[in-house]
């Protein structure tokens, strides 16, 4: 399925706004490229500088090997430089880039010479071109020097032309992503007088061996090199320009390249080769390891191919089955690839003969899909075989239980020797050979076919306890008998093998359904938290943590296992880093790989939410988080667990913000119920005052008496609000926590009783208080205020003449205190809305519930007592409340 | 001048408000009735000339009352509130209460307000009259004329029917709702600035202080009142 389609590339435009997006914030990267050591990348570099310098830009000489030459040193002179920082590592003090230094200071240009430089261990990196990316990740410019045989895709390239083999790699997208390369160039013949001068500083390591490299033939085809991949990148500018602009003009047909990799270390090359021709075709590329078997884990360097295309900008993957040219046309055909790339097989395997090679059937069913195949180079220095495979113990168990099987199979047939021919004993040795297929691996029940041949004819084939046979037919006879065994078993172990990745993909989808049920029915970060290490820890096998932030972003909250104790600062600076970064670190990763758990974040829509951390429990644990597929299961995992962290942390700001916006609504309610009840007594006061003044001598003595109580009693009143109102406000700062006395209650009704006098003079009083009444522990100040005010309410609510009764009786360890009425009632709705301060709102006024009831509220909770509101006996209303005895 | 031929209908729940209204106003020479639920109100209500009418009662809202009422009654209220925002006045006034006070308020305002509401009760069975005279402004409604110190002041049509509307409910609170309606019709609720707009320009035309108008004042955000008495 080639995609012919000239129109621009969707995908192609949006990586466009993906990287200016991206451009915007991080840092600019200069590079300046050079073909050789010595041709003048650092001195280029610092002129520049002095330039920028003068301009007065903020710029740091972050770290500038001088190799003592005077000439570059004295670039240097009057530029602020950075310290490096000393590492100590096995007894020697090595001087390193202080990262984190120039973190803190962040000049605006940062010079790192000598990109392609390997950190000592204990750098936060493994190499200095992941120091410089972090600089440009923080916003910092950036520049430095590279020499083009350090690009990791040319790697092979200058090995073959010059026969060094450079270890110290740069991926090339650090190239490709710098926004300007400045190319530093000197013709080959001034670079071999300046090496003769003694001007070019040599790393005293033996792959450089001086002279050899610095050949005239060398040199030219380096510059080559250096010149090409610079033409390249201009080549890759227009494009750009194009893509952008849309220009138009044909575009590259959607290349889509598939490259197949194996254990052996020519596959490498494989990987570097597919990344140049996908480099050419402007293409994505993948990677494949195919694992034939269907047990254990790909090898250690069949790894290590898949992370070197993984850092050469390809996906990776890893499929089981034994049908390797099958598996990787469905897998092209899937992934829509136009090109595959597979290594030239270098022996013949015995079914070869018959079905071909792999090489072969790919081509044969590849149809539309063009293959390269590519002579894997180099294998003559290093075995067939990986030396670092994994130590995999002799399957003794496998074997014996083979030899139980077909020892099972011959007795049965000494049991059936008698009355059966020997064809039927051949059926019982067949079913024993599809036994072990199915039970035991491949390699063994291939044996097991063979051994039942041999015990066959020593035990029943005249004659019998020879290896001797006495008809030639029994040779044709043992050939089909092992061809259908050998046939049998292969296709028992391959059904068999299709059935345990079949098990495998179903156990994965179920662990993350079980984790996406769980996280759906939890709330809450704690237990979220709790659900996710729950799974990661028994999917995964490793001790998980999880560390959330704090709202000023420093990872605080820590969630270890039991039986763990705090994280030390080492690890906390990794999770911090990680959190920052929002990028993973930490064992299996090219980020302080020195630690020994995994860091992940966990990221969220807006910003990464946490960071989730995971030490394997045992080597196996630890060689399966390599594996890609787990990587991917666990990648999953994370990002459920971050949408279930991100979910529930959007709920909170809602739920926060309703809470917000009640509060909001009770303040307002507040406002009108304090304007009703200042305003009514203001009212009453000013309207009183002025009648009396319009009224003048004219009035009758009566009338003018009861417009002067008005004034005095609506002042009070007034003055009770005030009060009511100072107290609530300082119960609910907590500045006045009730003082607790023994009192007797008597002295407290009889206080508010005297102060609401005037009130009450057309109701009568009833005090029902017995009197062994013991004292009762309370405030009495803050109770008075809880009586005068139900007294208040009872008098106001009751028409004249309505009894009041005040009660009071001590039982169950709590004193009932009790306000009752044989008035309308109380309004209808739930009694205890009366309680809730301002419920009344702007509607339905009542006055005076508003405040008075819930100051009472207030004080009694303060107590430890409850206030209840009911309908009395009598049909009228009814206070109690109830004060502890006994603190 | 006692005027015993009207009573007046006090609906409040607090008594100490009753209880200083009650003697201002027979004094003042009017017939007092108190009621302190909205129950008792409308049983009263037949009675009453006037109607003094607190919002906040214990048994129906003030609004309720209003809408118990019928509708020709409803003239008669006047509303006493310590209900600061204005929407309520607003809709009080939408409901066809004819006046509204904000507690505290002044007696001698409260009584202006009564004797304004009892000179439009007066003049209610009558053809209204088609001419006005305002100190220096006489309105012609019936001949579109407006004349100020006898000079004839040009008005659009809209400010006109604006003028007319505010005029025939000389001294009672108008919304702008209700002018919205009556001027530019039902279907522009909501269009506040149109009114602002006219009344300002009105202003410009027939005040001879826009800034401290005599006759159109300003209700803050509830609406306008004609004012036929320059204070």
């Amino acid at each position: 399925m080639r995609d012919t389609d000239k129109r621009p590339d969707p995908d192609a435009l949006l990586d466009m706004v993906r990287r200016e997006e991206e451009q915007k914030h991080r840092g600019q990267l200069r590079i300046f490229l050079g073909m050789a050591p010595g041709v003048g990348k650092t001195y280029a570099m610092l002129e520049a500088a002095r330039l920028k310098m003068a301009d007065g830009e903020n710029l740091l000489a972050g770290i500038v090997e001088t190799h003592g030459r005077q000439d570059t040193e004295a670039l240097l002179y009057n530029m602020p430089a950075l310290p490096r920082q000393r590492i100590e590592y096995k007894g020697h003090i090595l001087e390193e880039f202080d990262l984190n230094a120039v973190l803190l200071k962040r000049p605006a240009l940062v010079l790192v010479d000598e990109l392609a430089h390997t950190n000592a261990p204990g750098c936060r990196h493994p190499k200095r071109w992941q120091d410089v990316e972090e600089l440009l990740e923080n916003g910092l410019d950036v520049w430095t020097t590279l020499n083009v045989q350090h690009l990791e895709s040319l790697n092979d390239i200058v090995a073959q032309i010059t026969g060094v083999r450079v270890r110290e790699t740069v991926p090339d997208a650090v190239l490709e992503r710098a926004n300007s390369v400045i190319l530093v160039d000197l013709p080959p013949e001034d670079l071999r007088q300046r090496l003769t001068e003694g001007k070019v500083y040599l790393p005293r390591q033996a792959e450089w061996a001086g002279e050899n490299f610095f050949r005239q033939g060398n040199l030219n085809a380096l510059r080559e090199l250096a010149l090409r991949q610079t033409a390249s990148r201009v080549n890759t500018e227009v494009l750009v320009y194009r893509k952008g602009h849309a220009i138009e003009t044909t575009w590259p047909t959607a290349e889509r390249i598939l490259v197949c990799v194996g254990p052996s270390p020519s596959s490498a090359t494989l990987v570097r080769a597919a990344k140049r021709l996908a480099d050419g075709l402007q293409a994505s590329w993948q990677a494949l390891y195919i694992q034939q078997q269907a047990e254990g884990a790909p090898t250690a360097r069949a790894l290590s191919n898949l992370h070197l295309a993984q850092e050469l900008g390809a996906q990776t993957h890893v499929l089981t089955g034994p049908d390797v040219a099958r598996l990787i046309v469905e897998f092209a055909r899937q992934h829509n690839v136009t090109r595959i790339v597979i290594g030239k097989p270098l022996g013949r395997s015995f079914f070869d003969i018959f079905r071909g090679s792999p090489v072969d059937r790919l081509v044969r069913e590849s149809g539309e899909i063009d293959v390269h195949v590519i002579k894997g180079q180099d294998p003559g220095n290093a075995p067939r075989q990986p030396p670092v495979r994994r130590a995999r113990s002799f399957p003794w168990r496998e074997y014996a239980a083979a030899g139980g099987i077909v020892a099972v199979a011959t007795g049965i047939c000494f049991a059936m020797y008698p009355y059966f021919e020997l064809a039927n004993l051949i059926m019982v040795y067949l079913v024993g050979v599809m036994a072990a297929s199915v039970w035991l691996s491949r390699r063994v029940s291939m044996a097991a076919s063979a051994v039942t041949v041999l015990a066959f004819d020593f035990c029943f084939v005249p004659p019998r306890f020879s290896m001797a046979v006495s008809d030639v037919a029994y040779l044709v006879t043992f050939i089909v008998m092992l061809l259908v065994a050998l046939v049998l078993s292969a296709m028992a172990s391959r059904i068999k093998g299709q059935a345990d990745s079949a098990a495998k993909l179903e156990q994965q989808a179920s662990d993350l359904s079980d984790l996406s049920r769980d996280l759906a029915t939890t709330r809450g970060a704690d237990n979220l938290v709790a659900a996710a290490r729950r799974h990661i820890a028994r999917v995964f096998g490793a001790t998980v943590f999880v560390l959330l932030p704090s709202p000023a972003g420093k990872l605080e909250h820590v969630f270890l296992a039991e039986d763990e104790e705090t994280l030390a600062d080492k690890d906390l600076g990794v999770a911090q880093w990680v959190f920052d970064n929002g990028k993973p670190a930490g064992l299996t990763t090219q980020t302080l790989a020195e630690s020994d758990a995994l860091y992940l974040p966990l990221p969220g829509t807006e910003a990464t939410l946490g960071v989730v951390g995971l030490t394997p429990e045992n080597a196996d644990a630890l060689d399966a988080l390599e594996l890609p597929d787990r990587r991917r299961l666990l990648d999953a995992v994370i990002q459920q667990t971050a949408l279930a962290l991100d979910v529930d942390r959007l709920e909170e700001r809602a739920k926060a913000t309703l809470l917000a916006a009640e509060r909001e609504k009770l303040r307002a309610a507040l406002l009108s119920t304090v304007t009703h009840d200042f305003k009514t007594p203001l009212a009453a006061i000013a309207g009183s005052a002025e009648s009396l003044l319009a009224l003048g001598d004219t009035a009758a003595s009566a009338v003018r008496r009861s417009l002067e109580e008005n004034i005095v009693q609506e002042a009070s009143r007034l003055e009770r609000l005030v009060d009511n109102l100072l107290r609530i406000a300082a119960l609910e700062s907590g500045s006045a926590a009730p003082d607790i006395k023994l009192i007797p209650l008597e002295e407290v009704i009889g206080s508010a009783l005297d102060r609401l006098k005037p009130l009450l003079a057309g109701h009568a009083v009833r005090l029902e208080i017995p009197g062994d009444l013991p004292p009762i522990p309370m405030d009495e100040v803050l109770m008075e205020q809880v009586l005068l005010n139900l007294i208040e309410n009872a008098a106001k609510h009751t028409p004249p003449g309505t009894e009041i009764v005040l009660s009071a009786a001590v039982g169950d360890g709590v004193a009932r205190i009790g306000i009752s009425d044989n008035g309308p009632g109380l309004p209808s709705g739930d009694p205890e809305k009366l309680f809730e301060r301002f419920q009344r709102g702007d509607r339905t006024t009542t006055a005076g519930y508003g405040l008075g009831l819930a100051i009472c509220r207030a004080v009694v909770k303060a107590h430890g007592g409850t206030i209840t509101a009911g309908p009395t006996a009598r049909a009228g209303a009814s206070f109690v409340i109830t004060l502890p005895l006994y603190a | 001048m006692p005027d015993t031929t009207h009573t007046i209908l006090i609906v409040d729940d607090e008594p100490a408000i009753r209880r200083f209204l009650a003697p201002f106003l027979e004094a003042e020479g009017y017939g007092v009735i108190e009621a302190a639920t909205g129950r008792d109100a409308l049983a009263a209500s037949q009675d009453a000339d006037v109607i003094l009418l607190d919002l906040g009662l214990p048994d129906l809202d003030g609004e309720a009352v209003l809408q118990a009422l019928p509708p020709w009654n409803r003239a008669r209220v006047i509303v006493l509130s310590v209900r600061g925002r204005e929407q309520d006045k607003v809709r009080a006034l939408d409901l066809g209460a004819s006046d509204y006070l904000t507690k505290p308020f002044g007696l001698a305002e409260l009584a202006a307000r009564i004797r304004a509401l009892l000179r439009r009760e007066g003049t209610a069975g009558q053809e209204p009259p088609s001419q006005y005279v305002f100190g220096d402004l006489a309105i012609d409604l019936a001949g579109h004329g407006v004349r100020r110190d006898g000079v004839e002041v040009h008005l659009t049509p809209t400010e006109f029917k604006l003028l007319a509307f505010l005029v025939r409910h000389a001294d009672k609170v108008v919304t702008h709702g209700q002018l919205l309606k009556e001027v530019w019709g039902r279907h522009s609720q909501g269009q506040e600035h149109y009114v602002r707009i006219h009344i300002h320009k009105l202003r410009q035309k027939i005040e001879p202080d826009p800034a401290r108008p005599r006759h159109l004042h300003t209700e803050t955000g509830v609406g306008y009142r004609f004012v036929t008495m320059a204070s």
